[in-house]
C-alpha cells in the first residue's frame, strides 16, 4: 500500500468510525438540550450543588488513579520482568474484577466491608482501585516486559544502587505506559456512577450521576447538556495532559521483544518479592470475588449446585434460558474486538506518527469520559429515521462496546509504537524495504504482544460491558451482565443465587476468553 | 501489506453484510413492538397465544426502570421505538400525557376493568395491573425478640424501632418514591416533620431496591442484612415462598397494611407506532383474561380485571390492603421535584 493511501486509511476509518457513532448523537442530544433554552445556562454553573458535584468528582478519579497505581506497579512489575509458571494465567485473572457489574461488587464490598465504615468516599476509592488494577496492571506490565534490561544491567555495572536505577532508568522509561493507563483509570473513576450511589450513599454523587437525575429523574435535559459540556470539558483538560505527557515522556530505543526481556526467578529474594506482589494483590482482589463464589452456592443454610442447575432453564425473566446469555456475550464480544483492533489499531498507528494528529489522539479517548447517559439518549433521537434508523439493530450492541474499547487499544499501541528505534526502520528502508514491508516486519512484531493485549482487553471490555449494552440489546438476546442484573432485580433466594452464579460464570469466562485471545497470537507467530 | 489489505477488506464486506442483513426488514406489519420496563415479564406460551391469534411476531423492547422507559418516550414521541408503551405508573403518567407520547383508544375489554383505576377520560392510557409498594417485616427477628412488628407509619419514629428500618432513595428510585408519596398522602402537610423524626429515629437510606432488600433487610433469603423492616412491595413474600428451595410452608417476611401505597401501571399506543392496528391488538390482549391471569406470577402484582382468579400462591401469602394509600397523578406531576428536593433536604444531607 502506497504512503498516502495508509495514511488516509489510518485517518479515515477512526474519524469517520468516531464521528458517525459518538460526535453526531452526543452532538444531537446536547442540541436538544441547548436549543430553544433561551438565557445562558449560568443558573446551572452558578448552582453551589454542580460545584461540588463538580469537586467531588475531580478528587475522587485523581485519589482513585494514584491509589489504583501505588497497588497495581508491583506486580505489573513482576509480570514486567519475571518468566514463570502461571505467569498468563495471573495476568488473565487479574482481568475478572474489570468485567463485573458494578452492582455485583458493590454488593459483594457491602458483605467485606464492617459495619460503620461502610458508605462514605473511603470504599468508593478502594472499589474503584478494585475495578481498574487490571488496566495498570496489564497496561504497564506489557509494557515493562518489552524494555531492554541491559541499560539496568550496564548501570549495575557501573554501581548504580536499585533506587538509583527505579529513579533514573526504569521510571523515565515507563513513564508513558504510566501516563497512559493512569489517564484511562482516571476516565474510569471519573465517570463512575453505580459505585459512587450505591457505596458512597446519597450524600455523594459525580457529575455522571447529576446528570443521569437530571435527564432520566427530572427530565431536564438542558441541565444534563450543561453538566455534559462541562464533564466533557474536564475530560478533555485531563485527556490533554495526559497525552501531551505521553508524548513528552516518550524516550525511543529501549524496546525489545518479550521473549528477549523475561528472565526466571533464581535467588530467594526474587522469589520472596515475586510471591509479596502476587499474594497481595491475589488477597486485594480475591476477597471480594470469593464472596461472589460463596453466595452463588448458598442453598438455605448449606452449600449446593442448585442455582448452576436452574441456569440451563428457560426462564421468563429473561426471555431465554441463561447458558444463552453465555453465547450471546461471547458473539457480541467477539465481533466488538475485531471492530476495536481494526478500527483502533488503524487509529494507533496516524496517531503514532511523527506528524499523527493531536486531534485524533484526544478525539479516540474523550468517548471513555464522555456521558453514558446522554451518548445513549443521543442515539435514540439520532438514529430515528431511514436509512439510519439502527436503534433495534442487533450490531448497534458491539459498535457501541467498541468505543469503549478502542481507547485501550490505541493507548496500548501507541506508546509501543512510539518507542521503536527510527534507526530499525530507517535500517530496514535502506536495505530496500517498502513502507508496507517496514511496517510488516520491523513494528508488528515487537507490537504483537500489545495487540495481542489490547485485544483481550477488548474483548474483556465488550464481555464486561453494562450501561450501553443494557440500553440497546434486545430483551431476548441477554448478554451475562444483563441477566445478572435481571435476576438481581427479584426477590427470592433462587433468583439472587442465579445471579451471583451467572457472576462466577461471567469470571471464568473471561478468564478462559482473555487466555485464548492471547494464545491466538502466540500460533500464529506475531500476528494477531 | 497485502494481507492487511485483504484482512480489512473482508472485514467491510462482513460488516456491509451484517448491517443490510438485519437492519433491513423492520417496514412490514408483521410485528409489533412493545416498550417496557425491565420487570416485565410474561409466560411463553401466553406470548406465543397472542402471536398465533394475531398473525404478528411479538417483539419486546425493555428500555430500563420506568422511569427511564418514560424518559426514551418523551424523547422519541412521535418517532417510537415501538408500538405499544407499558410500563408507565401514576406517578408518571401525567408526564406522559403532558409529553404527548400517547394516541388516544379505547380496548372494548376495558368494561371488565375496576373502574377506580382509569385515570385519563381521553384512554390515552388504559390500566394494566396494580400493586403496592408496602413496608415489610423480618418475622422471625422480631419473633425472636419478643417484640410486636411496627402496625403503621407512625409507630417506626417510636424509640422501640429505632435503626430498625431501611428506604430507597426518593430521587433514585420508584419504591422509594412511592414511600414517600405514601407518607404524603397519610401525613398531609406535616409529612416533612414525620420524615425528620425518622431521621432522628435512625432511618437508613440506601440508593436502590437492590441494595435495600438484598444487603441491608434482614428477612431475605441468605441475607446478612440487620435491619428488619424495608420499603419493597406487598408481592415480596409470597416471592420469598415461591423462590425458596425447599418452599416454606409461610412466608418469612409480613407486610405494613397501613403503609401501603398504590401503584397502577397502564398501557398506551405509542403516537408514530409502525403498526397501529397491532398496536391496539396488544393492548386488548394485555386485557384480555388470559393475559391477565398470567400477571401475578410473572411481575407479582395484581390483575386490573376483576374477574380473574388469583394463582394459590398469591391468595395465600399476597396481602391486599384495603385502602391504600393514594394521591392524584396530577398533584404528583406538579409536585414531585419540589417534594423530592424537600426530602433530600430533609433526610440525607
Amino acid at each position: 500500500m502506497r504512503r498516502r493511501t495508509w495514511r488516509a486509511v489510518t485517518y479515515g476509518v477512526p474519524l469517520a468510525f468516531l464521528g458517525l457513532f459518538f460526535v453526531y448523537p452526543l452532538a444531537a442530544i446536547l442540541d436538544r438540550g441547548l436549543r430553544g433554552a433561551g438565557d445562558p445556562p449560568l443558573d446551572v454553573l452558578a448552582d453551589p450543588l454542580t460545584r461540588e458535584v463538580v469537586w467531588f468528582t475531580v478528587w475522587q478519579a485523581l485519589a482513585s488513579t494514584v491509589l489504583t497505581i501505588a497497588l497495581a506497579t508491583p506486580a505489573a512489575y513482576v509480570l514486567g520482568r519475571y518468566r514463570f509458571r502461571g505467569r498468563s494465567v495471573v495476568s488473565a485473572i487479574v482481568v475478572v474484577p474489570f468485567v463485573l457489574p458494578t452492582v455485583v461488587v458493590a454488593l459483594a464490598f457491602l458483605a467485606i466491608l464492617p459495619d460503620g465504615v461502610e458508605r462514605g468516599w473511603a470504599p468508593i476509592l478502594v472499589a474503584h482501585a478494585f475495578f481498574n488494577v487490571a488496566v495498570v496492571v496489564r497496561i504497564v506490565g506489557t509494557f515493562w516486559a518489552n524494555l531492554d534490561p541491559r541499560l539496568g544491567e550496564a548501570a549495575a555495572t557501573l554501581g548504580a544502587s536499585p533506587a538509583q536505577r527505579a529513579r533514573e532508568i526504569v521510571l523515565p522509561l515507563l513513564a508513558p505506559a504510566l501516563a497512559a493507563a493512569g489517564a484511562i483509570v482516571f476516565l474510569f473513576s471519573f465517570t463512575s456512577f453505580g459505585i459512587v450511589l450505591i457505596l458512597g450513599g446519597p450524600r455523594y454523587a459525580t457529575i455522571e450521576a447529576e446528570i443521569y437525575n437530571q435527564a432520566i429523574r427530572l427530565f431536564d435535559l438542558r441541565a444534563a447538556a450543561v453538566l455534559s459540556l462541562v464533564q466533557l470539558a474536564c475530560v478533555v483538560a485531563a485527556v490533554w495532559v495526559a497525552t501531551r505527557l505521553e508524548r513528552r515522556l516518550v524516550v525511543a530505543g529501549g524496546l525489545r521483544a518479550e521473549r528477549d526481556t523475561l528472565r526466571s526467578i533464581r535467588t530467594r529474594r526474587e522469589k520472596l518479592v515475586v510471591a509479596a506482589s502476587l499474594g497481595g494483590l491475589g488477597l486485594f482482589l480475591g476477597l471480594p470475588l470469593a464472596v461472589l463464589v460463596e453466595r452463588s452456592l448458598a442453598v438455605g443454610d448449606g452449600y449446593g449446585l442448585d442455582a448452576y442447575r436452574a441456569l440451563a432453564e428457560p426462564t421468563s425473566i429473561l426471555l431465554a434460558s441463561p447458558w444463552e446469555a453465555i453465547v450471546n456475550s461471547l458473539v457480541y464480544a467477539a465481533a466488538a474486538s475485531v471492530i476495536a483492533i481494526v478500527v483502533g489499531g488503524l487509529a494507533a498507528f496516524a496517531v503514532a506518527d511523527t506528524r499523527g494528529s493531536r486531534l485524533l489522539d484526544l478525539l479516540v479517548l474523550i468517548p471513555l469520559g464522555a456521558s453514558a447517559v446522554m451518548l445513549g439518549l443521543g442515539f435514540l433521537i439520532a438514529f430515528d429515521t431511514p436509512p439510519l434508523d439502527i436503534r433495534a439493530a442487533p450490531w448497534i450492541v458491539p459498535v457501541v462496546q467498541a468505543l469503549v474499547a478502542i481507547p485501550f487499544v490505541v493507548r496500548i499501541m501507541v506508546p509501543t509504537l512510539r518507542s521503536i528505534d527510527p534507526r530499525l526502520r530507517e535500517a530496514a528502508a535502506l536495505l530496500g524495504a517498502s513502507p508496507g514491508r517496514v511496517r510488516r516486519e520491523v513494528d508488528l512484531p515487537i507490537v504483537a504482544r500489545g495487540l495481542a493485549v489490547a485485544a483481550g482487553f477488548a474483548f474483556a471490555i465488550s464481555l464486561g460491558e453494562f450501561g450501553a449494552t443494557v440500553f440497546l440489546a434486545r430483551p431476548d438476546r441477554p448478554t451475562l451482565p444483563v441477566a445478572i442484573f435481571r435476576f438481581l432485580g427479584r426477590p427470592g433466594e433462587v433468583n439472587v443465587a442465579q445471579a451471583y452464579a451467572l457472576a462466577v460464570v461471567l469470571m471464568a469466562v473471561t478468564v478462559l476468553s482473555v487466555l485464548l485471545v492471547e494464545r491466538v497470537r502466540m500460533r500464529r507467530g506475531g500476528w494477531f | 501489506m497485502k494481507r492487511l489489505t485483504a484482512v480489512l477488506g473482508a472485514l467491510a464486506a462482513a460488516a456491509v453484510l451484517v448491517a443490510t442483513g438485519c437492519g433491513g426488514s423492520d417496514e412490514q406489519p408483521t410485528r409489533v413492538v412493545l416498550v417496557t420496563h425491565d420487570s416485565f415479564a410474561v409466560s411463553d406460551g401466553v406470548k406465543r397465544a397472542f402471536e398465533e391469534e394475531s398473525g404478528l411476531e411479538l417483539r419486546i423492547l425493555k428500555a430500563g426502570d420506568a422511569g427511564e422507559v418514560v424518559t426514551r418516550a418523551l424523547l422519541t414521541a412521535g418517532t417510537p421505538e415501538g408500538d405499544v408503551l407499558f410500563g408507565v405508573d401514576n406517578n408518571l403518567v401525567e408526564r406522559a400525557l403532558t409529553g404527548d407520547v400517547f394516541e388516544p383508544y379505547e380496548s372494548p375489554e376495558l368494561a371488565s376493568v375496576d373502574p377506580a383505576l382509569v385515570v385519563d377520560p381521553e384512554h390515552r392510557v388504559t390500566p394494566i395491573d396494580r400493586g403496592d409498594v408496602c413496608l415489610n417485616y423480618d418475622k422471625h427477628w422480631y419473633a425472636s425478640r419478643g417484640l410486636a412488628p411496627p402496625k403503621d407509619l407512625v409507630a417506626l419514629t417510636l424509640p422501640r424501632y429505632r435503626d430498625q428500618l431501611v428506604v430507597e432513595n426518593a430521587a433514585t428510585s420508584t419504591p422509594g418514591l412511592a414511600f414517600m408519596l405514601a407518607t404524603i398522602a397519610e401525613f398531609g402537610d406535616r409529612w416533612q416533620g414525620y420524615w425528620r423524626k425518622l431521621r432522628a429515629n435512625g432511618v437508613l437510606v440506601v440508593d436502590g431496591w437492590e441494595d435495600a432488600y438484598y444487603s441491608r433487610f434482614s428477612g431475605s433469603a441468605g441475607s446478612k442484612g440487620k435491619r428488619p423492616v424495608v420499603v419493597s412491595y406487598a408481592s415480596s413474600p409470597p416471592a420469598e415462598v415461591i423462590f425458596a428451595k425447599p418452599r416454606p410452608s409461610t412466608a418469612p417476611t409480613g407486610v405494613v397494611e397501613a403503609s401501603c401505597f398504590r401503584q397502577v401501571e397502564f398501557a398506551g399506543v405509542l403516537r408514530g407506532a409502525k403498526n397501529e392496528e397491532g398496536a391496539r391488538k396488544l393492548v386488548d390482549f394485555m386485557l384480555s383474561k388470559r393475559f391477565q391471569e398470567d400477571i401475578p406470577l410473572q411481575m407479582f402484582v395484581f390483575p386490573a380485571r376483576t374477574d380473574v382468579s388469583l394463582p394459590p400462591e398469591f391468595e395465600r401469602f399476597a396481602v391486599v390492603p384495603e385502602r391504600p394509600l393514594e394521591l392524584p397523578p396530577q398533584e404528583i406531576e406538579q409536585n414531585r421535584e419540589s417534594w423530592v428536593d424537600q426530602w433530600t433536604d430533609i433526610v440525607v444531607r
